[in-house]
């Protein structure tokens, strides 16, 4: 049992914790892969905005897309409710109404996290204080789900942190793949560029993937392997296909799930039967765009599941109804 | 430099633990014992981690401004009030036979009003009572009890006798702020547990817990107990979490309850319709249920008071309850105690001048300097006067005010709160301090062992109030 309420918000808040660790990581990342580019060939910080999906929001508030624009918006900056601060403090506060439901623990870890994100802002002005204090948020990310997934038990509402959590995710592989793997696909089929394998290296790392990939994909990093890799791998957590099981598995033990259940069959489909030989950058972006439309329309069929009932039991649906039955033949 | 109780001034008031002779009363004796072997800056240095888990424990309450939250931890003094075991047998029996006599006075009040017929109680209190229900009138709740959870103020005077000041009936608050206190306790003090025998409070929500089942009227195994708070911008959020926390239910706001055709309440889970069998509300009468009170209410739950009234939900405490706390009424209390058990009152009521009566109102009107007027239906320590420490000015207001609705107004005596050692600036200084135990009434009645202090931090203050510069300790019945 568990109310709708609460399904909402710990959902919510495992989306934001979530948000927060994968923001800091693309960051860290990009970071890292300036220093090892020459000027020249460096995408710079513009995809990385573009890939958080806030643009236009950027461009009002900052006049240069630099490394301390960027990353002062993405990681401090109020005005953007991706922030990593505010991500923080949404998760906080979805999980300071659900307090009673998750383990003690969680909440000391966030509680404790979203003091030291606001303390030490001005860490992040500095190469090195960023990197340290990036290091942290993801750290204490891992270590709020390692909690909850060793100390809450693996009941209904623990099944709203998996979903949650892997709908973020699948999202943000999505997004990191049509942005950053659509600069780097060849505009023809046999060009090579220089640094390009350390840049689907970096891709890798965006989503923590490269040591895995490099143990379970036996071929030197390259576009088409690493597509499919973050594509259909079934194994590793980031990947869009085992993300997509996910929430399959979290469904299939909620009641109501069938609407959401035949959405997700849909997407199923998209991702394995796509052929990332056939995809050229343009046809990248409209597939990535197809994938999140899909993975929107499963978030809304949940609201409409669980966040917003008013449904009432089936014992008392039948009392209603045969009373209305007997009221209409009075009449 | 290292505590030297000598130093230690109590001036003439009755100090918790340091005695007359500037030793330490029989109960405070290890700790005093404890307290001066620490090194100097260590009381400090304890003091600032009890703070920091304090912190990370969230243990706060929230003042909302603007659409962003700002987070206060109570300030807490870690050096404990300690009372006896003997001294506390005696206090717990004096509660309970308090909260017993209280609850017949609702029932009765509710019934059949023969404490009014036999002229015991004055009928005009009741007329003008704001927290009397007409609603609840005729209704039976189960075990006839109203008021199921009681927080009552206890203060000790210069001569050591204790005193209720008040007792809370509505929705009291602090019990949690125990508990937490006690935790941190023993996070940081973890060697005084060893060899002190301190009685546990941590029970509490179990007792709680049991109470609340006590109250279902469906006969179950297993019955659906909530928390229903007001929301995240109340300040005892913290709490309403916490104790759903500590006893496994659900914590729902007014949005997540419904009154059904079947005059049943339901709350909406991702499962559809569940029902509910007990309501621990801490949700004030007026905004329980729009239908019935305050009709914009959001926080309430519509149809809520037919289901009460009903038998088909219990809420605790009990609509209507409230009309008990109200300082006028608080002065009957030993005549009620003697009217409903028999018995004479075992904690005595502090005296209480009514200015609802002609005489005691002149005698107050004149004596305003050297009393405490209180407001009889306002908590928290608002629209006090407290008469030695107050200006020319605000006499005349007070004296204006009391005239216009004498009803409205009660004086007592200013007392000489009790004190206790309290960590100022790395120094151990008197500070008055109250005490305010909480206690369960079901089946049979539970008293948690001490309660909270609450301790006022200002030099010489004696506004103990959280809203007010107020602070807690954690209180040990030792043996």
């Amino acid at each position: 049992m568990i109310l709708s309420r609460v399904a909402e918000r710990i959902y919510w808040m495992a989306r934001y914790i979530e948000r927060a660790e994968n923001t800091a990581r693309i960051i860290m990342v990009n970071s890292n892969l300036l220093l090892d580019l020459p000027k020249g060939i460096a995408p710079g910080w513009e995809p990385i905005i573009t890939i958080t999906g806030s643009s236009d929001l950027f461009s009002e508030h900052y006049a240069e897309v630099d490394e301390r624009s960027v990353a002062k918006f993405l990681i401090s900056d109020k005005l953007n409710p991706g922030s990593i601060l505010n991500s923080l403090l949404s998760a906080r506060e979805n999980l300071r109404t659900t307090r009673a439901i998750v383990p003690r623990g969680t909440w000391e870890v966030l509680n404790d996290l979203h003091y030291y994100a606001e303390e030490n802002k001005s860490k992040i002005l500095s190469r090195k204080g960023r990197y340290e204090y990036l290091t942290h948020i993801i750290r204490s990310c891992q270590l709020i789900a390692g909690n909850i997934s060793g100390s809450m038990s693996h009941d209904q509402t623990y099944e709203f942190v998996r979903l949650g959590r892997s709908l973020e995710r699948a999202d943000m592989t999505t997004r990191v793949l049509e942005v950053r793997a659509g600069n780097l696909l060849p505009k023809l089929a046999d060009e090579f560029k220089p640094f390009d394998d350390i840049q689907w290296k970096s891709i890798l790392e965006s989503l923590a993937a490269y040591q895995m990939y490099r143990r379970h994909v036996h071929v030197r990093v390259k576009g088409s392997a690493v597509m499919s890799y973050l594509l259909q791998d079934k194994q590793f957590p980031r990947s869009i296909a085992h993300c997509v099981n996910e929430v399959e598995n979290c469904l299939r033990s909620l009641p109501d799930s069938d609407d959401a259940l035949r959405t997700l069959g849909h997407l199923q489909r998209l991702v394995f039967e796509a052929d990332e030989k056939d995809m050229g950058r343009k046809m990248l972006n409209k597939f990535m765009s197809k994938l999140q439309v899909t993975l929107g329309q499963v978030h809304d069929q949940l609201s409409l599941a669980y966040y917003q009932t008013d449904r009432i039991k089936e014992e008392l649906v039948e009392t209603k109804e045969s009373s209305k039955d007997r009221k209409e033949f009075a009449a | 430099m290292r505590i030297k109780w000598k130093d230690y001034e109590a001036n003439d008031l009755f100090d918790e633990l340091i005695g007359t002779t500037s030793r330490p009363r029989k109960a405070a004796r290890s700790v005093c014992k404890y307290l001066s072997s620490l090194r100097e800056n260590e009381l400090q240095d304890i003091s600032h981690a009890a703070e920091m888990a304090m912190h990370v424990m969230g243990i706060t309450f929230t003042v909302y401004s603007e659409g962003t939250g700002i987070d206060r931890t109570w300030p807490f003094d870690i050096i404990p009030r300690v009372i006896s075991a003997r001294e506390w047998a005696r206090t717990e029996e004096g509660l309970i036979q308090r909260v017993k006599a209280l609850n017949c006075f609702i029932d009765d009040i509710y019934h059949e009003q023969n404490i009014i017929k036999d002229e015991i109680f004055p009928e005009e209190v009741l007329a003008d009572s704001v927290n009397f229900r007409k609603e609840c009138v005729g209704i039976d709740p189960p075990l006839g009890i109203w008021a199921h959870i009681c927080g009552s103020d206890l203060v000790r005077d210069k001569d050591g006798t204790l005193y209720v000041l008040e007792d809370n009936l509505r929705v009291p608050s602090g019990v949690s702020y125990m508990l937490e206190n006690r935790m941190v306790m023993k996070r940081v003090f973890p060697e005084l547990f060893e060899d002190y025998s301190i009685q546990p409070v941590d029970d509490y929500p179990t007792r709680l817990f049991d109470m609340l089942a006590s109250m279902s009227p469906r006969p179950a195994d297993y019955p659906t107990i909530v928390v229903l708070t007001p929301g995240i911008y109340n300040s005892a959020y913290f709490e309403h979490s916490y104790l759903a926390q500590q006893m496994g239910v659900e914590l729902v706001e007014g949005s997540d309850l419904m009154v059904s055709e079947d005059d049943c309440v339901y709350m909406r889970t991702i499962e559809g319709l569940e029902r509910i069998d007990v309501i621990y509300r801490r949700v004030d009468d007026l905004f329980l249920d729009p239908e019935v009170f305050e009709p914009e209410s959001t926080l309430g739950i519509p149809g809520i008071m037919r289901a009460w009234s009903k038998g088909n939900v219990a809420i605790a405490n009990a609509p209507g309850a409230g009309v008990a706390d109200d300082k006028v009424v608080y002065a009957f209390v030993p005549k009620m105690i003697e009217y409903y058990l028999g018995e004479k009152a075992i904690i005595p009521n502090v005296q209480t001048y009514l200015c609802m009566y002609k005489d005691e109102c002149d005698y107050v009107l004149n004596n305003l300097d050297k009393l405490v007027v209180k407001p009889a239906n306002e908590s928290g320590g608002y629209g006090m006067l407290i008469g030695p420490n107050s200006t020319k000015k605000e006499r005349e207001q007070f004296a204006d005010l009391i005239k216009k609705k004498p009803r409205n107004y009660v004086a007592q005596p200013t007392l000489s709160l009790s004190t206790a050692p309290t960590l100022c600036d790395g120094k151990l200084e008197p500070r008055h301090l109250d005490l305010r135990p909480f206690i369960l009434s079901g089946e049979s009645s539970y008293v948690t062992r001490g309660g909270l202090t609450r301790v006022a931090l200002k030099k010489g203050s004696l506004v103990v109030n959280s809203s007010q510069g107020g602070g807690s300790k954690d209180t040990w019945i030792v043996e």
